[in-house]
């Protein structure tokens, strides 16, 4: 890239600060980002992540009864335990060879897609939208801030801003009209969730084999209401998101820069078809082929795969950096896939874990995370894959596989066309989502609320379909099963900020082996056997320095921009110390902040 | 009343102090680093009535100025910023505080080294991780209150179940059961998996009230949960107990009758949800087809699995609801007990002795 080769013309000899974000705040789970960063160069040349929370799922789901399964890994989630319930339960329909009735499958469906609005939503104008916001863009780059206000936006008609800065001016935390409404409908979209789930965030009405949800009309009436108070808001969040980011571009060149990584993308794929699924693994390609986000993985922009088989073949778990004892020598569980292909000793299915507490160094063992890495049988390499916090990859992997094809939904090739009804105070709109040159910081940020008029469209699909077989009658939600004395699973599902799959191996009808592998440590993975390192990592290391600030009064806000681009659970916070924790950041901080200090 | 918890009278509590000028200003240390899934924290956004802007805003009269500290929803800074109030606490330099601890406290006394379970900040001296434990042990003594917030914080939960590594508990494991704050209160349990919003949102502010020196401490049951939440049992607010009283029986998930017989422990279990309803009255576990599977409850997940099975006795009472009465009562009582008691592996002392066999075979 031409800033690249601009700054390494006139490189100074580098001024090496370390920093580090340990805890993050607005995040879930523990997190923390340890960097050096070259201020005479202006730009970050190490980072390394760490989390410091070891939970142990995997080990005390051992003997267990597999129904079990979906209600314990709710728990792993605290924000998307519901991804966790529904990618355990596709993992258990395939073991018991079960497959739920249609309208349970439309249910799930829904309760999906309304947990995929609620908390992008929260996530992109609660917390990413901070770092945008008028207050942190003056504390950083003022020369930014006063262009804004110089510069019109675009898409005024649609959002009602009339410039830049007042776009961020909404955003300002408790304060801006953005950030206020935004709280409102993660709300109002979770009690559409609740309607289809019971709970939220750990569902009470999900089962393998179906749902007990009361499929009476009453549900989807008070659904579909709901859906359509919050329609407005999300064809002007898509308007928003695209002025302030195209602004970005304009107004610093080079900040397609910031967080920047090699196109390495994976998709699991969401919404079953209900016509097409029977969650055979022998049939797994075929109806992974017609979910209604098409699962793929993309590398340096082509499509490689998006047969789910190849997908699960390809897992590798790598140990490396993180905590944990190696299972090289453990006995298989499983030594063939259902359909004779062999599988890996590093594979999901015959992994043991067995944690090895002992004290973090960067050198060596540094992170409870391991690193799941996708073998690319073409090269030889160990990808390590990220999911651009989910909606740049399922949006990326759907438009390049161009299968999705339905009345509010359609895939291109080259980008993905969405259409919303007409609402309170706007028409209806068709938005189209295009494939970005770059898989960077701005790209995964702008993905999230195309993501969500996405969800907001196949809810609608999903909404008539299931009224349709109540209104004829169909209301049969769950189907019984046999829980067999030997079987293996797996689910393939997309967790809000990406990949989800969960490993299931029964043996005398208990569990011998589970191993759930969320999006996050795809994304923040440490460095493996290979030295490869995690996206985090990745993205950051390297990555250019424009806020205007010296080392001395240094937020590091392009920096946590590329973090919580990736949506690590929950938004991270700004937490900036040099050396031996001098503080040297202030951000606004107006209701809920420490005013301690 | 089948429910154990529901007969301890409010006039019988502990921890009411003398007469004392409430306080016009109080911190909330809010600590999310236990084993947890914070999803205690995410649940507590989705409270509207009262929201957590109305009480961080001063928008519920006759409360203190609130000034919360939460990892998840601190829009302020993190790391060092944030931990300053905790750290000001911690000298001593910060008063009045509620602590408010979500998810189970691992076991350090079973690592050996230098090794952590989970840990919350790094010390300033050494760089090294400090963790969940010191932080309780240096800031429990000093708190005006302390509020466990969730199953995981306050029994153990998930975390602690059988076969954990980790030799997880709940916070009154740790504390022990006895503990009293600086406040003169015991801990203050709030239960759920997660917590309901609104429990958890009108116990904080009752506790609120309180240190406002304008209402006595909430009435807390045996097992330190407020009485007029888990007082009763969730059968007692089910929609589907006149199918109960009938003897019309849910054959499995597809039927709107009871669900005793797919794996219902509703019967003895205390928990509001069916009554209250998960949001604003959206929601729930049995009204609306979910089994309740006793999320809330000290013995929860160990005692109730499998989860989608018949509970044990449940026969025998479905069978008996004719001859309704006393019979009945003793014997939810008798299970009541049971499921209301923690599985004895939940301690702080050297050995783990969960079960935990990262080996095991079938
Ligand atoms: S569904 Fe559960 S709580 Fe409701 S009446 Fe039946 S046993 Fe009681
Ligand atoms: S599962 Fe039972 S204890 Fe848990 S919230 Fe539902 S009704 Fe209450």
């Amino acid at each position: 890239m031409t800033t690249t080769e601009a700054r390494s013309k006139g490189r100074k000899s580098p001024e090496i600060v370390d920093m580090s974000w340990d805890p993050i705040t607005r995040i879930i789970g523990n997190l923390g980002i340890y960097t050096k960063i070259d201020f005479a160069n202006r730009e970050v040349v190490e980072c390394h992540s760490t989390s410091s929370l070891f939970r142990g799922y995997s080990v005390f789901m051992k003997g267990k009864d597999p129904r079990d399964a979906g209600f314990i890994t709710s728990r792993i989630c605290g924000i998307c335990g519901d991804n966790h319930t529904t990618c355990s339960d596709y993992a258990q329909q395939m073991a018991y060879g079960v497959k739920p009735p249609r309208l349970a499958e439309h249910i799930v469906n829904l309760g999906e897609a309304a947990e995929y609005m609620f908390d992008h939503t929260i996530f992109q104008d609660n917390l990413v939208f901070v770092d945008f916001c008028e207050a942190m863009v003056k504390a950083t780059n003022p020369g930014v801030l006063a262009r804004a206000e110089r510069t019109a936006a675009p898409r005024g008609d649609i959002h009602g801003y009339r410039t830049i800065a007042d776009i961020m001016k909404a955003f300002n935390p408790f304060e801006g009209e953005v950030y206020k409404e935004a709280l409102k409908v993660s709300r109002v979209t979770r009690e559409m969730f609740c309607l289809m789930e019971g709970r939220h965030v750990h569902p009470s009405t999900l089962y393998p084999g179906g749902v007990g949800t009361l499929p009476q009309p009453t549900v989807f009436t008070d659904y579909l209401s709901r859906l359509m108070r919050v329609i407005d808001f999300v064809k002007k969040a898509v308007a928003m998101n695209d002025d302030v980011f195209d602004f970005f571009y304009e107004a610093l060149p080079g900040y397609e820069q910031v967080g920047n990584r090699r196109i390495l993308l994976g998709c699991w794929g969401a919404w079953q078809n209900p016509d097409v699924v029977d969650y055979r693994y022998e049939n797994m390609n075929t109806w992974g082929k017609a979910m209604y986000v098409t699962p793929g993985i993309v590398v340096d922009g082509e499509l490689v795969t998006n047969n789910l088989v190849d997908i699960n073949l390809g897992l590798r778990i790598m140990l490396g950096s993180s905590y944990y004892e190696d299972w090289v020598n453990e006995e298989p569980f499983v030594t063939h896939d259902p359909l004779g292909n062999p599988v890996d000793m590093r594979h999901p299915w015959n992994q043991t874990t067995v944690p090895v507490p002992q004290k973090r160094d960067f050198d060596e063992k540094y992170s409870w995370v391991m690193s799941p890495r996708w073998l690319d049988k073409r090269t030889g390499d160990h990808l390590a894959l990220d999911t651009g916090g989910g909606p740049l990859a399922r949006l990326w992997s759907t438009a390049l596989s161009g299968l999705v094809d339905t009345p509010y939904i359609k895939a291109t090739g080259h980008s993905v066309r969405i259409s919303l009804p007409k609402g309170e105070s706007l028409p209806e709109t068709t938005l189209e989502w295009r494939i970005p040159k770059w898989s960077n910081t701005i790209e995964r940020d702008r993905a999230r609320p195309y993501f969500v008029a996405y969800a907001a469209a196949m809810a609608l699909q999903f909404l008539e379909e299931a009224m349709g077989l109540v209104r004829a009658g169909d209301t049969k939600v769950f189907e019984n099963f046999e829980v067999p004395d030997e079987a293996i699973g797996c689910g393939f599902h997309e967790a809000v900020r990406g990949v989800l799959s969960h490993h299931l191996v029964i043996k005398d009808k208990k569990i011998a082996n589970y191993h759930p592998y969320p999006p996050t440590p795809w994304n923040a993975s440490p460095r493996d056997k290979f030295g490869t390192p995690g996206p985090y990592e990745d993205a950051v290391q390297g990555q250019p320095i424009f806020e205007e600030n010296g080392p001395d009064d240094f937020k590091g806000v392009d920096i946590m921009r590329t973090v919580r681009s990736f949506d690590p659970c929950l938004p991270c916070g700004v937490h900036m110390y040099v050396g031996k924790g001098k503080t040297l950041t202030t951000l606004h901080s107006p209701t809920y902040g420490a005013n301690h200090g | 009343m089948t429910a154990h918890s529901s007969t301890t009278e409010v006039s019988g509590e502990t921890g009411r102090g003398e007469d004392r000028k409430g306080f016009d200003e109080i911190h909330i240390l809010w600590i999310s680093e236990g084993m947890s899934c914070d999803g205690d924290t995410v649940s507590l956004t989705a409270a509207d009535q009262p929201s957590i802007e109305d009480l961080v805003l001063g928008l519920i009269p006759g409360l203190p100025k609130v000034n919360l500290v939460n990892k998840v929803l601190s829009p302020s800074l993190g790391g060092e910023d944030f931990l300053a109030p905790y750290r000001a606490a911690a000298r001593g330099e910060l008063a009045p505080f509620i602590l408010v601890i979500e998810g189970s406290v691992p076991n350090q006394n079973i690592i050996e080294g230098d090794g952590y379970w989970t840990s919350f900040g790094n010390d300033p001296e050494t760089g090294e991780p400090q963790t969940l434990n010191h932080w309780i042990d240096q800031l429990a003594p000093k708190a005006w209150a302390v509020v466990a917030a969730g199953t995981c914080a306050t029994f153990g939960g998930i975390h602690a179940m059988a076969g954990n590594p980790t030799g997880s508990m709940g916070l009154a494991d740790y504390l022990g059961w006895d503990f009293t704050s600086q406040g003169g209160l015991p801990i203050v349990n709030v239960p759920g998996c997660p917590i309901q919003p609104e429990n958890f949102m009108e116990t904080l502010i009752w506790v609120l009230y309180h240190a406002a020196g304008s209402a006595p401490p909430p009435p807390l049951d045996h097992m330190l949960r407020p009485q007029w939440l888990f007082g009763k049992t969730v059968h007692e607010g089910c929609d589907r107990g006149s199918y109960y009283e009938q003897a019309t029986f849910a054959a499995d998930y597809n039927s709107p009758k009871c669900l005793v017989k797919t794996g219902c422990w509703g019967p003895v279990v205390n928990c509001n949800v069916p009554k209250r309803g998960w949001m604003a009255g959206i929601g729930g576990c049995p009204n609306v087809g979910g089994i309740c599977i006793g999320c809330t409850m000290p013995g929860f997940p160990d005692a109730f699995m499998p989860f989608m099975d018949e509970p044990p006795g449940a026969t025998l009472s479905s069978l008996a609801i004719k001859p309704y009465g006393a019979v009945i009562r003793r014997l939810r009582g008798f299970t009541n007990e049971l499921v209301n008691h923690e599985p004895r592996w939940r301690h702080n002392k050297r050995t783990l002795t969960s079960g935990y066999d990262p080996h095991w075979r079938p």
